[in-house]
């Protein structure tokens, strides 16, 4: 398969008041042609930092992209050096981007028509009524009934879930290679969220494009993603595909992220199994594992050094010291199936 | 659990005017109780009128119509007296740990607040108190002096759990508090909330969208739209046997963290969105959205009765 | 791989609350506005500025030595020189000397007007935006009537009524309608706190409505009441200064920035200097103001915290 955008040793730090902040560290993924990838963490820990420097929307400073950090697009074109110029065409023609909450990237004084139609003129060159037309074909690919009465509806006057169709129309308007999509769901309700997510697939297959999916629950990924990646504290510390995450995960923050969603298909009255804590400050130099200050399976050496990467099969592998020869054993099954609870 | 009901409320409406013979029915004609040490779920989405609901219960908001009584007493009716008994008594957990704590107070401060109106405390006593109180949801004494944008979002919605505890009540409306929060720092802060019941003995309103969480800490559960109770059963049966196809639709669109069973899922695709419930209906609220929807439903707005023991449901085909 | 001691995979014992502690430095919220301020160098240039000539009005007239108000008619019309650094204007009297007794003056309208119509206005928005409803309306109302009158007329009645033109009396009618931009921004701001959750919060707590306005409200809209107070100072030395510019403000033997510029204009073709020092000053102050008002509305902003 072809690499459509390799990220290499990525780092990017925050210059703050207190001192630098250590945002993302030494991030390195590959993603495939029509391939849908999935970046699962908590807040802060840098996914959301990562997705953005993809498409060069940190706001530099106070952000820096480290040296030695190469963002490849498509075999050739280094997004780290690229020009403004080439960023602004980049952005929208070859990688689009939505966020959580549409309200905020939709022009409220603007008709979602006119907001659409003028992405489709200024990348594509089209013509009006061209435009309108293909405007209205992409709203009715991301299903939004009465698509020719809703062009001139204004964003107010539309629902989160259809506003949130809306971005994603306007995202694909101009065929991107990839779209990023920042936690897309988050701000919608269960039913709403359900939709966005199918349409997100259809779509995935319809124009082969390629998704990175942001979010902080797993259980959203279930059946979307073909890659998940969990990062922790500005680090990826498990990959694999979505089986291998799901029923073969070895890094105790999976385990954490995959116990802590309540199961309606089980009957657990018991206590539902919670991270403890609060991830570390990546102001402060981190010794060791990241993770170390809220794993329960924590050993001397993980406070004293950094994991190194174990490769599980081709697709899976973590950092973790667990996978160590000489480290305790630790029965996965056992885990998932709640009993770490005290 | 006891059987006293120490939460009941009586045909509550709660009405906004929201423009020229424009009426915002937020909460239309509801009736529950909750009884001692219980935990009752309100799940809904968003505009279903959920959160009005908590807050009427609380007197925050002024009913339309209808009584709610703490203990058998009309919250509605309370004089200025009985009014700060019962707020000492009902307390609240908000949803946006952002926007829920003071920015320009510290911590210590925030959770002081409540034990000033209420207690009688000295400096020392109050200080041993506040720091009593972060140690019980889990943070340092070290945190009182700090301002909430110094903290993370799970801290902050520990902050918002000290707050309401300071002033040991009773009875908590735990208004979405965890929606705003990551997936593991929810499991975090219901625990929490699970731990404190259990040691003080605390009932619980629990509103969320998250059905799965609902499900998790609730003894029971209602299942809210536009402003109406469309089901309210023990919430191992929510679950087991949906008889609302509102509620059905609702529990397939949670995703489950299993591919294999995703996969296999055959989701109960909702048309459309929720209905404005500025001026709703006649009949089933529900009607336009319902696969099963006939005449009735259309003319007719079904009641909540019991189909089994403890199960109720307001639907003209149950 | 490097063979590392078993003895390094023992499981050690994690005391979570270690993760909770808070690893940056306490910062205080006005040391956190400082910190922000001191990195605006525009901010901090109109504020040194400021300094100089706050501190020039409060000691400047006895600098030179001659009374600002020591007539010497040998020394009519001079210009600025080693003797009389600014000149002096038509009566003989030291610029110099003039021009900061003169700035004492504006700067005491500016401050206090602007002070006064803080409390005055906060108190009032405070109350209409807290208790809402019909209260808000009325209130909201008698501010927009007394917006409309022109100050003007205002200034000219009471100086009628009250039969002076001393500074109280000036202070007074700018004072009079004054506030009610403040009080009308207050409220503005201070409805969107009332909707704020923590507000929600301090009520289901049974915190009484007093003590919500002071503790909630008011300290969360001190910044932009912060930077209200110095946009208000140039606006009212401004209108000082055009008072005594027409002839309604101050009146001799006590003199302001106005009252100078408009005794210097009649002479400005021979004698421009004598225009030049007043006005530089009315126009650094005007400008460093609101440029400082600038700076401090960026570093107060709770949004840009990080």
């Amino acid at each position: 398969m072809d690499k459509i955008l390799e990220v290499k040793d990525l780092n990017i730090s925050f210059h703050t008041y207190a001192g630098e902040v250590k945002a993302v560290r030494g991030v390195s993924f590959d993603l495939n042609k029509g391939e849908s990838l999935a970046l699962v963490g908590e807040s802060g820990c840098g996914k959301t930092v990562t997705a953005k420097s993809i498409v060069r929307l940190l706001k530099e400073p106070p952000a820096e992209i480290k040296e030695g950090s190469k963002i490849i697009f498509n075999g050739k074109e280094d997004v780290v050096k690229m020009s403004k110029k080439r960023l602004r065409s980049f952005r929208g023609e070859d990688v689009s981007m939505i966020f959580q909450d549409p309200m905020t990237s939709l022009n409220p004084t603007m008709t979602i028509g006119q907001q659409i139609m003028e992405a489709l003129m200024i990348h594509k060159g089209m013509q009006k009524n061209e435009a309108k037309k293909e405007t209205i074909k992409l709203l009715e690919t991301v299903n939004i009934p009465n698509a020719e009465e809703r062009i001139n509806h204004y964003p107010h006057q539309l629902s989160g879930g259809m506003r949130q169709r809306v971005m994603i129309a306007m995202a694909l308007s101009c065929n991107p290679k990839i779209l990023i999509a920042d936690e897309p769901t988050t701000a919608l309700d269960v039913t709403i969220q359900a939709q966005i997510m199918d349409l997100l697939g259809e779509l995935k297959n319809k124009f082969n494009t390629a998704i990175i999916l942001i979010t902080h629950d797993l259980g959203v990924v279930a059946n979307f993603a073909d890659k998940i990646q969990v990062m922790y504290a500005g680090e990826i510390v498990e990959r694999g595909n979505r089986e291998e995450i799901f029923y073969k995960s070895m890094h105790p923050y999976t385990w954490a992220l995959l116990n802590s969603v309540p199961r309606l298909d089980t009957e657990n009255k018991e206590q539902l199994y919670a991270l403890r804590g609060t991830p570390p400050d990546l102001i402060l130099p981190l010794k060791g594992c990241a993770f170390s200050s809220r794993c329960e399976y924590a050993m001397e050496i993980c406070l004293e050094r950094k994991p190194v990467e174990t490769r599980l099969s081709n697709t899976h592998s973590l950092s973790c010291w667990l996978q160590h020869p000489d480290a305790p054993k630790v029965n996965r099954a056992e885990v998932l199936r709640g009993e770490m609870n005290e | 659990m006891s059987n006293e009901n120490l939460i009941e409320v009586v045909n509550l409406k709660k009405y906004f005017n929201v423009g020229k013979n424009k009426i915002l029915k937020a909460v239309d004609d509801v009736s529950f109780n909750i009884k001692k040490g219980e935990t009752l779920g309100l799940v809904g989405e968003s505009g279903c009128g959920k959160t009005t609901c908590g807050r009427t219960i609380l007197g925050l908001y002024a009913a339309t119509s209808g009584h709610v009584y703490y203990c058998g007493k009309d919250v509605h009716a309370m004089d200025f007296n009985e009014k700060i008994k019962f707020k000492k008594n009902a307390q609240i957990i908000l949803q946006d740990p952002y926007a829920s704590l003071d920015p320009r107070m510290t911590i210590g401060e925030i959770i002081g607040e409540g034990i000033d109106v209420h207690f009688k405390l000295t400096r020392i006593e109050r200080q041993r108190r506040i720091n009593e109180l972060l140690d019980t949801v889990g943070l340092n004494q070290e945190h009182a002096s700090r301002f909430p944008h110094e903290l993370s979002g799970g801290q902050r919605q520990r902050v918002g759990i000290a707050r309401a505890l300071a002033v040991e009540p009773q009875f908590i409306v735990c208004d979405e508090p965890i929606s705003a929060l990551d997936v593991s720092i929810q499991a975090q802060i219901v625990n929490l909330l699970v731990r404190l019941q259990k040691e003080i003995g605390l009932t619980y309103l629990f509103i969320s969208h998250d059905l799965s969480m609902v499900k998790h800490i609730s003894d029971r559960v209602g299942v809210m739209y536009l402003g109406s109770m469309v089901e309210l059963a023990p919430s191992f049966n929510i679950y087991q046997k949906p008889l609302h196809p509102y509620t059905k639709a609702l529990i397939s669109a949670i995703p489950i963290p299993d591919p294999k069973i995703e996969d296999e899922r055959k989701r109960i695709k909702l048309e459309g969105e929720v209905p404005s419930p500025i001026n709703p209906p006649e009949g089933c609220k529900f009607f336009k959205r319902c696969v099963q929807a006939t005449d009735k439903c259309k003319n007719v707005s079904p009641q909540l009765k019991e189909v089994e023991k403890n199960h109720f449901v307001a639907c003209h085909q149950c | 791989m490097e063979t590392i001691s078993k003895e390094k995979f023992r499981r050690i014992q994690i005391d979570y609350k270690e993760s909770e502690k808070i690893a940056r430095p306490q910062i205080g919220y006005w040391q956190d506005v400082w910190r922000r301020l001191k990195s605006n160098k525009v901010a901090i240039l109109s504020l040194i500025i400021l300094v100089i000539i706050v501190f020039m009005t409060i000691i400047g007239p006895y600098l030179s030595g001659y009374d600002f108000k020591e007539i010497d008619s040998a020394k009519i019309n001079q210009r600025p020189s080693k003797e009389n650094w600014f000149g002096t204007d038509e009566l003989g009297r030291d610029i110099f000397a003039r021009v900061w007794k003169a700035g004492r003056v504006s700067m005491v309208i500016g401050i206090t007007g602007a002070l006064i119509s803080a409390v005055v206005g906060t108190m009032y928005g405070g109350f209409s935006a807290y208790f809402g409803g019909r209260v808000d309306t009325i209130m909201m109302r008698i501010v927009e009537i007394l917006i409309s009158v022109p100050y003007l007329l205002v200034v000219i009645l009471i100086s009628i009524i009250t039969d002076s033109r001393s500074l109280g009396t000036m202070m007074i009618s700018l004072t009079l309608t004054g506030w009610c931009g403040t009080a009308r921004m207050v409220r503005g701001q201070m409805l969107q706190l009332k909707s704020q959750e923590y507000i929600l919060a301090a009520e289901a707590l049974g915190v009484k409505p007093l003590k919500i306005i002071m503790k909630h409200l008011i300290p969360n809209v001190l910044n932009v009441l912060i930077v209200s107070i110095s946009f208000d100072i140039p606006g009212y030395i401004f209108s000082e200064t055009f008072l005594s510019y027409i002839g309604l403000g101050i009146q001799p033997p006590n003199t302001s920035w106005g009252a100078l510029a408009s005794a210097a204009q009649r002479n400005f073709i021979f004698y421009p200097y004598q225009l030049f020092f007043p006005a530089l000053m009315i126009a650094l102050t005007m400008l460093t103001f609101t440029l400082l008002g600038d700076g401090l509305r960026d570093a107060l902003d709770p949004r840009l915290r990080e």
